[in-house]
């Protein structure tokens, strides 16, 4: 605004002045912009809108700072909070490459011809999602891992058509949640089964398996996928993508859907989202699969090309018959997990994954010596793990939070004073004895 | 050129009878070149029994999707596997090469629900 | 030269990795070895790429000038709303004390966080018209499944379970019947009248006890707003149903009209499309569901309040909700740019949105309308749809001919072959954020183009000439498909 704060706001985002609008009413042929909305009822045309002045980005800049403050912001604080959404530290290459305007403000690439940047990448990214999962097949990315393993279920149903889902008590409660939301109204029931018996019933379409699982453990999905398939149904797994760097994939155990959260691979915790679901499958089952899919191809010259393609299953063709309503995805999301794992390449994400593991379990090595505290279970796993404290563990955090640590997840919902505890390669050891140290304390 | 031996239904599928009192059917020229180029299609296994006008499979191009219903109720014999890797043959040649599939037991008192060359030829000049 | 540039642009990650080489640093371990599980658990080799840094900089700029955007030129896709993305908006959602948030943190260490949501809610019911508000979906589908299946539980909830059948209008976008048929509704096609209106005879012979609701653009994707709208609502609600707006065409809307003060009891905004979060080739978006208070019950969770007395905001699940739409609260990163977006225009920004779209999609209609068919002769909202079907007919020269021509201009191709009811479709939006003097080189170039497809048609056949590909072999792809690198793509 200026000075003499004229009343007329001019937006620094529309070029055209008052003169220019002039000029074009008057080639449209008709006298004020009124006479073009002519077609909304007369009474509703034009009502107060009660928003504030407009602010300048000087201004923006200072009420954001605000509200920042009012935050308190993991990095600043050692932080141990997981249980689906991950910090790691993000090479600069990654938000560098990503937000050049030729990716981030570019539409889907329905046009190839001048889209080969975004469709190229998420090629590779579908390559690269294959080679962590060693499965066979993967789609351009979903919402996040909870609605792809939404849609991985739906997705089994289509292919077996049978109509009951079965999905093991270790599910993390939220992604059981999605699911009901995503199936409740589709003819589709869920039945949750304890991990140590499994019976499953007739008429499953789907065995769902998280691993490691929401406590942390990893489990052995040979035998998981092996009962699944006694019972013809599919298995379909949800791994943490960057546990894939030390643990066996999906493939190897004979997964016929794996989905993951990609956020852990490059993208921000970013308070839940946006993140990137990794979706891959067995190839017979690619007709049914959701999602974009990017294919390669050749021009009419002959050169190398990429394409949207297998379009048939999606929604703009096939309507109420296609596999998803999915459109707008995450392109750009998949595209920092593309840079990331490219970037921290064969070498690198199985360090970061070793780092995970080793600051884990050097953790639960020492907090199970502290007295009072106890691990839920000996099982193997990655860098998470329950922890049962000496009392509440919501009081628990109270504590620490005053010593500037984040801690970890309160599950006692789940299990009596039980917290998920979470470890990156951005918890140095300093922060680890810190937690222990004032864990110690609490008695 | 609608062939003149064939019979044809008002979903432009096609019907020849074979000698043995079975018929290989297929879709017309009409459909593929409406349809653009032929990636997929989707059959009922070797054995199922069909239903006169029933929607029995898909087929697919690029960019639409369109549902198969078959002339004349039966018991599928044989598909073309040929098409399985080369979809393009119902482009190519959908009158012959790229037949879709053979059925037996037919009834022929369902002919008379079929046209002959010239309606279908007036049929999709409409 | 004799190299194929082309090759080597082309060249994937994997043909290009070599054994050695990283493109990160890695942080050492600081803490005593650990015992590794046995190693019937453990993978013994991951197949991942070996580039340098350098490497994959030169690749992923390289490959990115492959790619036309909206920072490049004028990109008047139809029905998608390719406005300027103001860069503000990205330095906002940036910003560690943002983007660093866990999203299970305590929802005392998360006030700044919440109070942003909580205002942007209060800001999208107001601009709408409506009561209540949830920012969890994560696009503009998943806020219609939303919608749908709060139209479900509410029918249900109401002792209806014979509600089962939705009406969308012929002109609809596809995600409208794929969201309805996913909340397990049955879905009846209205079809357009002469005028380009939802046709309100056919509505009215369709609407009975079993109808759910309807749902339907305004703007239609015709980019027309259907002057029987009050009628069409007061059809659907005395017939019980509920009335749902897709509100991908709200730019031409902002300030203008409320979608709530009209009759509509849900709807969805596309923050990526009216509200400028960067399309980022596919996503992210934000789909927020917005409705009447009567259903706020159902609404996904969670939503924020705030309680005024304590000066505190927290997180809450509706006595009857849908459900949750993803892990966690929605895109956030979204709705920051979102409501940077609002809050740098304020009141008498967002007003001038909709009368400059709507100026710029009837200053095209007028002077196209002599080379084009306009399928409908009357005042367009902010976007315009031509037909060249007469030059299918004439030179057999289709809409795609022309938009891929457009390319060779230096234009983006407008949305083509939808809605699905108009022949030789070109569905052209060209966004509040273009100048007159963009919009007449558009003009111009549309003329030539229709002078070229007369003279020099092949010209169209084979555009365009100067992109990285030609044309590409859509078959092909889909017969025999190709979908990730393996080593014998080599």
């Amino acid at each position: 605004m200026n000075i003499e704060n004229n009343s007329e706001y001019v937006s620094p985002y529309i070029p055209n002045t008052n003169l220019d609008r002039q000029k074009m009413l008057e080639i449209i042929g008709v006298k004020r912009i009124d006479d073009l909305f002519k077609d909304i009822p007369s009474d509703y045309l034009n009502p107060n809108l009660n928003l504030a002045e407009p602010m300048s980005e000087f201004e923006l800049k200072k009420y954001i700072d605000a509200i920042c403050s009012m935050n308190i912001v993991p990095g600043e604080y050692s932080s141990f909070l997981g249980a689906g959404s991950y910090q790691h530290h993000i090479p600069s290459i990654v938000n560098q490459l990503s937000t050049r305007s030729e990716y981030m403000t570019s539409y889907t690439p329905y046009q190839p011809e001048v889209s080969q940047g975004t469709l190229q990448t998420e090629y590779e990214f579908q390559s690269l999602c294959c080679l962590l999962t060693n499965m066979e097949v993967a789609n351009a990315g979903m919402y996040d891992g909870s609605t792809a393993l939404a849609e991985a279920a739906l997705m089994s149903a289509r292919i077996n058509k049978k109509n009951k889902i079965a999905i093991l008590d270790t599910v993390s409660p939220t992604y059981i949640e999605i699911l009901k939301t995503y199936t409740q109204y589709q003819g589709i029931s869920i039945y949750i089964v304890n991990e140590n018996e499994i019976n499953l019933e007739e008429d499953t379409t789907c065995l769902i398996v998280q691993n490691p699982n929401f406590y942390g453990n990893i489990d052995d999905m040979k035998q998981f996928a092996k009962i699944a398939h006694q019972n013809e149904a599919l298995l379909i797994s949800y791994t943490d993508a960057m546990s894939l760097g030390m643990f066996i994939p999906p493939g190897d155990y004979d997964a016929d859907i794996a989905v993951s959260e990609g956020q852990t691979m490059g993208v921000p915790t970013s308070f839940g989202g946006p993140y990137v679901g990794i979706f891959t499958c067995k190839k017979k089952y690619i007709r049914q699969m959701p999602g974009r899919i990017v294919g390669k191809t050749i021009d009419t010259k002959g050169n190398t090309a990429y394409v949207l393609t297998l379009q048939t299953r999606e929604q703009h063709i096939r309507r109420e018959n296609a596999t998803s309503n999915i459109c707008t995805s995450v392109a750009l999301i998949a595209l920092m997990s593309t840079i990331y794992m490219a970037s921290l390449g064969k070498k690198g994400i199985k360090h970061i994954a070793e780092l995970c593991y080793q600051k884990a379990h050097y953790a639960s090595e020492l907090i199970k010596k502290i007295p009072g505290y106890s691990l839920l279970s000996d099982n193997i796993f990655f860098r998470e793990f329950t922890i049962i404290c000496p009392r509440s563990p919501k009081e628990i955090n109270k504590i620490l939070l005053k010593e500037k640590i984040i801690g970890g997840l309160d599950i006692s919902n789940k299990i009596k004073n039980g917290m998920l505890l979470s470890f990156t390669e951005v918890n140095s050891k300093e922060d680890i004895d810190n937690l222990i140290k004032t864990l110690s304390k609490i008695k | 050129m609608n062939p003149k031996d064939l019979k044809y239904s008002k979903d432009h599928e096609w019907i020849k009878l074979q000698s043995d009192n079975s018929a290989l059917i297929g879709i017309t020229e009409f459909a593929t070149d409406s349809l653009g180029d032929v990636v997929f299609i989707e059959l009922p296994d070797v054995g199922s029994k069909i239903k006169q006008f029933e929607k029995i499979g898909e087929i697919e191009s690029v960019k639409a999707v369109s549902d198969i219903y078959t002339p004349i109720s039966g018991e599928i014999i044989e598909q073309n596997t040929e098409l399985i890797d080369n979809p393009e043959l119902i482009n190519n040649s959908p009158f012959e090469d790229g037949w879709m599939f053979k059925v037996k037991n037919i009834d022929s008192n369902e002919l008379t629900n079929l046209m002959d060359a010239d309606e279908y030829d007036k049929l999709i000049e409409d | 030269m004799n190299i194929e540039i082309n090759n080597i642009d082309r060249k994937l990650l994997m043909d290009r990795s070599s054994p050695g080489r990283i493109g990160a640093t890695l942080p050492p371990l600081d803490v005593p070895k650990q015992k590794l599980p046995p190693n019937n658990y453990l993978r013994d080799n991951i197949d991942l790429p070996e580039l340098s840094e350098s490497e994959l900089v030169r690749y992923f700029s390289k490959l990115s000038q492959f790619n036309f955007s909206i920072d490049h030129n004028f990109y008047p896709l139809g029905s998608c709303t390719m406005k300027y993305n103001p860069k503000i908006n990205d330095e906002i959602a940036s910003m560690k004390g943002l983007s660093n948030l866990h999203p299970l943190q305590d929802e005392s260490t998360i006030q700044g966080a919440l109070k942003l949501m909580f205002e942007l809610q209060e800001s999208l019911c107001e601009i709408t018209g409506m009561d209540n508000i949830s920012l969890a979906p994560m696009a503009g589908a998943d806020g219609e499944l939303a919608g749908m299946l709060m139209t479900k539980a509410y029918h249900l909830s109401n002792k209806n379970p014979q509600r089962k059948k939705i009406l969308i209008p012929d002109s609809a976008h596809g995600t409208n019947p794929a969201s309805a048929a996913m909340a397990g509704f049955e879905v009846i096609t209205l079809p357009s009248d002469p005028k380009g209106n939802a046709d309100i005879e056919a509505l009215k012979s369709s609407v009975d006890e079993t109808l759910a609701g309807l749902m339907i653009t305004l703007p239609s994707t015709l980019g027309l707003f259907d002057t029987n709208i009050l009628d069409v609502c007061k059809i659907v609600h005395n017939a019980g149903g509920i009335v749902y707006g897709d509100g991908a065409n709200l730019n031409s809307l902002l300030g203008r009209v409320k979608l709530g003060e009209l009759g509509f009891d849900i709807i969805h905004s596309n923050l990526h499309k009216t509200f400028t979060q960067p399309h980022g080739g596919g996503g992210p978006g934000a789909g927020p569901v917005i409705i009447k208070k009567f259903l706020s019950d159902y609404l996904p969770s969670p939503i924020v309040k705030y309680n005024q007395k304590t000066n505190y905001y927290s997180l809450y699940s509706p006595i009857n909700t849908i459900g949750k739409m993803g892990a966690f609260h929605g895109n956030f990163g979204a709705l920051v740019r979102a409501y940077s977006y609002i809050k740098t225009l304020g009141g008498s920004g967002i007003n001038q949105i909709s009368q400059n779209a709507v100026i710029n999609a009837n200053y095209i209609r007028t002077q196209l309308k002599d080379y084009f068919t306009l399928p409908f002769d009357r005042t367009c909202m902010h976007e315009v749809v031509l037909s060249a079907k007469d030059y299918k007919q004439k030179y057999n020269i289709s809409a795609l001919d022309i938009a891929k021509r457009l390319i060779d201009y230096g234009i983006h191709p407008p949305t083509m072959y939808f809605p699905l009811i108009i022949d030789e479709a070109l569905l052209i939006e060209p966004t509040e954020t273009e100048s007159k003097d963009t919009l007449d080189y558009f003009i111009e170039v549309m003329k030539t183009i229709s002078k070229e497809a007369k003279d020099n048609p092949e010209l169209l056949h084979n555009a365009p000439h100067n992109t990285p590909n030609t044309r590409v072999d859509e078959a092909l792809a889909a017969r025999n498909p190709n979908l990730r690198w393996t080593s014998s793509n080599i």
